[in-house]
């Protein structure tokens, strides 16, 4: 099943008579068993006005021609969405769609906003092979329910989408990244604090326990950029010797937890109050961590099939299992059960807009 | 325009109501008599008025809880309710409803520096939450120009922005967790202060969707340090469509100004006769703001100003001093109030791609003409939210409906231009009937769908929202 056109879309879904799974590029290892619905020939740019900072593509256009077509105009997804065939070892050509199925970002999160919050429209299909819209192609909307969140990061289970329309930012002139030393976690994520809380605009705040090093970035115009660096080293100065690296791939490793990539184990992606980072990456037991986010994300390293949920307890935040053997994975489950009444909204909602349980069985709870 | 009739069956049942009420809340949280009641009887939209049957002001989200299991199990419409600030009349009650009020539960819960969060209860007004993180710099982004008055409740239920929008985005883009209450009495807990609430995005769906989906009565809310400075550039042109291609230009240039405001002649000349601000007589005005230090300011609005000068301005006045930044916000800020001194005036919201601005500008003057009513435009231009506002007179029989219907065209308009019928007013009854102007029946069944999951009765905020063709089946089931 491979749609060229939104109307053959959803023709196919109306004729479904079992469960599928979605795929755009297949990348970010979501894929189950059933039989894949692959929407990577459902692409296009529809609409790019660089002037109004909008983008509207088809679902399946690959996150390469949306990329390549940013550059050209010298813009770019602000989100930053992390490419998971590092980690996971996955081929193929992540999709646009992918990206906002999944609602993936990546360090600017901490300060430009998530996926999510770029996203201004969407078309989708339902479980019964209707065309839904909602949102539109401008930056302020709030005509009606805003479905554009709720399919974000819904990971296909409420519909396949067929177009996205994002908000777009201008490339900075100049970026700068700040390293400093620290011994812990615990002072790390101090320093990201004190970095985060300036008004000089960081744009990623990472620590590296490996390398023992915090990093901060900043970025924007040339002048600013090295006034605000100056400024931020002085603020940071009481934490440690501050270097600043010329490592142009640092912040897409960090994005694609590239540290992770070769080596045996499950991998964890826990999202938490930043303070309570270092009390939660020792309650894990990890082989190896890296904090993003300010602390606000822990990637954890563990060893295969540990219930890291049992050893955090509750906490204020959730853990997703990104990578692990299918067993654990059925065992364990991708995402963080939610409270009963959640639960239940969240099934409900599911039922009302798949009713007969097509998309992507199993995966969201 | 068209309420749903009250219910009989629920009106007479007030005494029982009442009794019921009595049990969980303590007298002075509960009012009943009509000449208290009128107090809820409208929001912003004053052309809209009818006195609830009952209103309430719980003091803790329990007591919230417990109005609503009552009114759940007694099948009476609640209708939620902040400052009663709406603008689309969203929080108008209808004769049978119980107005819930959350006024009084506005304490600070919590302020977290170190995690960049404050946790308030929602009855707390938009300014005072940025007031209460003030001593160490901080604030909270959102600012709707009615942000002494307006609670963060009624800012979440419309996902509401204001002027810095465009750099530090809308509600939903600060909104970290919420307490809420479903229509049955059940608390639920959304998100907290991580990022991103797991599973599927309820927060972002319970963020606008107007007091339908369930009572929100406490919020955790991402709060930033302050920049360095601010300072605005006010440029003037003899053109309305240049003003636009101004705002596109540096929009494309790499910068992000915290707000691009743009004013049209009409509104230029009240604000300059209403606050002396020093506006310069001409077609457009833009009001663009920086932020960053001095350095970083001036640089950034050198580059601005090269652009504008590419588009031959007839006024560049870069401000010197907090004085002259004041006093060019100022005419921005009493926009409102100078257009009310020359008549009354409805304000409408649609959102158009900016690219779209000039031929927009047009067509509503145009229209201006064929209905032969004034309209001033004042709005967030960075984004396209337009705020056209039009003049009417309110005792002059038949100039309302004449407005509404001007006003409808407008919107239309929005939409055709490849935009949409509301920014961040919100829908309420106001755009209501629009909606299939810009979404079709499956789009708004969809929606609607998410209603029956969060209050399957369809008690809460009814007759909001979704034309009430579309919504009466439901709403009678
Ligand atoms: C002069 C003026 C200027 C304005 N400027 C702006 C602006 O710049 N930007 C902007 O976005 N808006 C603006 N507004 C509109 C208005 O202020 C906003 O919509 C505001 O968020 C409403 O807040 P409120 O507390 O007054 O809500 P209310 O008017 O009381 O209610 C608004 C909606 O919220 C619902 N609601 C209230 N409390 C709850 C709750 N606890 N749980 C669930 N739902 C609830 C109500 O049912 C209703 O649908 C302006 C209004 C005025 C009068």
């Amino acid at each position: 099943m491979t749609p060229e056109s939104e109307t053959e879309l959803a023709q196919i879904v109306a004729g479904l008579n079992g469960p599928v799974c979605i795929i755009g590029g297949g990348t970010r290892g979501a894929a189950g068993s059933a039989p894949a619905l692959d929407m990577s020939r459902l692409t296009g740019i529809h609409l790019y006005e660089p002037g109004a900072l909008t983008l509207v593509a088809a679902a399946g256009t690959s996150l390469a021609e949306v990329d390549a077509a940013l550059d050209a105009e010298g813009q770019r997804l602000a989100f930053e969405p992390m490419d998971h065939r590092v980690l996971l070892g996955t081929r193929g050509a992540p999709t646009i769609g992918g990206v906002v199925a999944a609602n993936i970002s990546g360090p600017r999160r901490v300060q430009a906003g998530a996926c999510r919050d770029f996203l201004l429209g969407v078309r989708f299909v339902d479980g019964n092979g209707t065309v839904i819209k909602n949102g539109g192609r401008v930056m302020k909307n709030v005509t009606g329910y805003d479905l554009v969140k709720l399919m974000a990061g819904s990971w296909g289970t409420l519909g396949v989408l067929s177009e996205v329309s994002l908000k777009v930012l201008p490339k900075p002139e100049a970026i700068q990244t700040l390293a400093i030393a620290v011994p812990d976690a615990a002072r790390a994520v101090g320093l990201m604090s004190d970095a985060l809380g300036s008004p000089f605009e960081v744009s990623g705040a990472a620590y590296d326990p490996e390398r023992g090093q915090v990093f901060a970035r900043i970025e924007g115009f040339a002048d600013s950029v090295s006034y605000r660096a100056d400024r931020l080293s002085e603020l940071l100065a009481r934490w440690g010797d501050i270097t600043r690296p010329e490592a142009p791939d640092l912040w897409s490793d960090i994005r694609d937890v590239r540290g992770f990539a070769d080596r045996a184990g499950d991998v964890w992606r826990i999202s938490c109050r930043p303070s309570d980072a270092p009390g939660l990456a020792q309650k894990a037991g990890a082989d190896a961590l890296l904090f993003d986010w300010g602390g606000g994300l822990i990637w954890a390293l563990m060893s295969e099939g540990s219930d890291l949920r049992a050893r955090l307890g509750g906490f204020d935040g959730h853990a997703t299992l990104v990578r692990s053997n299918q067993a654990t994975r059925a065992q364990l489950g991708m995402f963080h059960p939610q409270p009963a009444p959640l639960a239940a909204i969240q099934q409900a909602l599911r039922t009302r807009f798949d009713p007969q349980g097509r998309f992507n069985p199993g995966l969201m709870g | 325009m068209e309420m749903p009739a009250p219910d009989p069956k629920i009106l007479e049942r007030k005494p029982h109501l009442l009794a019921r009420l009595r049990t969980v809340l303590p007298e002075d949280a509960l009012i009943h008599d009509i000449s208290e009641t009128r107090a809820y009887e409208c929001d912003a939209l004053t052309a809209y008025r009818c006195p609830p049957m009952v209103a309430v002001l719980p003091a803790s989200t329990q007591e919230v809880s417990d109005v609503l299991r009552i009114c759940h199990e007694e099948g009476v419409p609640v209708v939620p309710r902040g400052s009663g600030t709406s603008l689309a009349g969203g929080a108008l009650p209808t004769e049978d409803s119980v107005i819930l009020g959350v006024a009084r539960m506005n304490d600070v819960l919590e302020t977290d520096y170190d995690n960049r969060i404050i946790r308030v209860q929602t009855g707390r007004t938009n300014l005072s939450v940025s007031g209460a993180v003030e001593e160490r710099d901080f604030f909270y982004a959102p600012d709707p120009s009615s942000q002494l008055a307006c609670a963060i409740a009624g800012n979440i239920a419309m996902n509401s922005g204001g002027a810095h929008c465009l750099k530090y985005g809308v509600t939903t883009n600060n909104l970290l967790g919420v307490t809420m209450v479903m229509m049955d009495g059940t608390v639920v807990e959304i998100g907290g202060a991580h990022l991103d609430a797991g599973g599927l995005d309820l927060l972002g769906v319970i963020c606008g969707s107007e007091g339908q989906l369930g009572v929100v009565t406490e919020a955790t809310l991402r709060i930033l340090r302050k920049p360095e400075g601010a300072r605005p550039v006010l440029i003037g042109f003899d053109d309305n469509a240049v003003a636009g291609e101004c705002v596109s230009d540096i929009i494309k240039s790499g910068i992000l100004p915290v707000a691009i405001e743009f004013m049209d002649r009409l509104c230029i000349e009240a604000c300059e006769n209403f606050a002396h601000a020093g506006y310069p007589k001409c077609e457009a005005l833009l009001i663009v703001e920086v932020e960053g230090s001095e350095a970083e300011i001036d640089s950034q609005l050198g580059k601005i100003i090269e652009i504008a000068k590419r588009h031959n301005p007839v006024e560049l006045r870069e401000s010197g001093s907090a004085e002259e930044s004041a006093k060019i916000w100022l005419g921005r800020k009493s926009a409102f109030g100078a257009m009310g001194q020359l008549n009354d005036y409805m304000c409408l919201d649609g959102t158009i791609p900016v690219s779209e601005l000039s031929m927009v500008l047009r067509r509503i003057g145009e229209l201006s003409k064929e209905y032969g009513l004034p309209v001033g435009n004042v709005f967030h231009a960075g984004d396209g939210n337009m705020h056209p506002l039009i003049l009417f007179d309110a005792n002059k029989p038949g100039d309302l409906e004449k407005c509404e219907a001007f006003g409808a065209d407008i919107l239309r308009l929005c939409v055709d231009a490849g935009g949409c019928l509301t920014g961040e007013h919100g829908v309420g009854i106001e755009k209501r009937d629009l909606m299939l102007h810009q979404y079709n029946p499956q789009d708004l069944e969809a929606q609607m769908a998410v209603k029956d999951v969060f209050d399957p009765q369809w008690l809460l905020n009814p007759a909001k929202v979704f034309p009430l063709g579309s919504s009466a089946p439901r709403r009678s089931a």
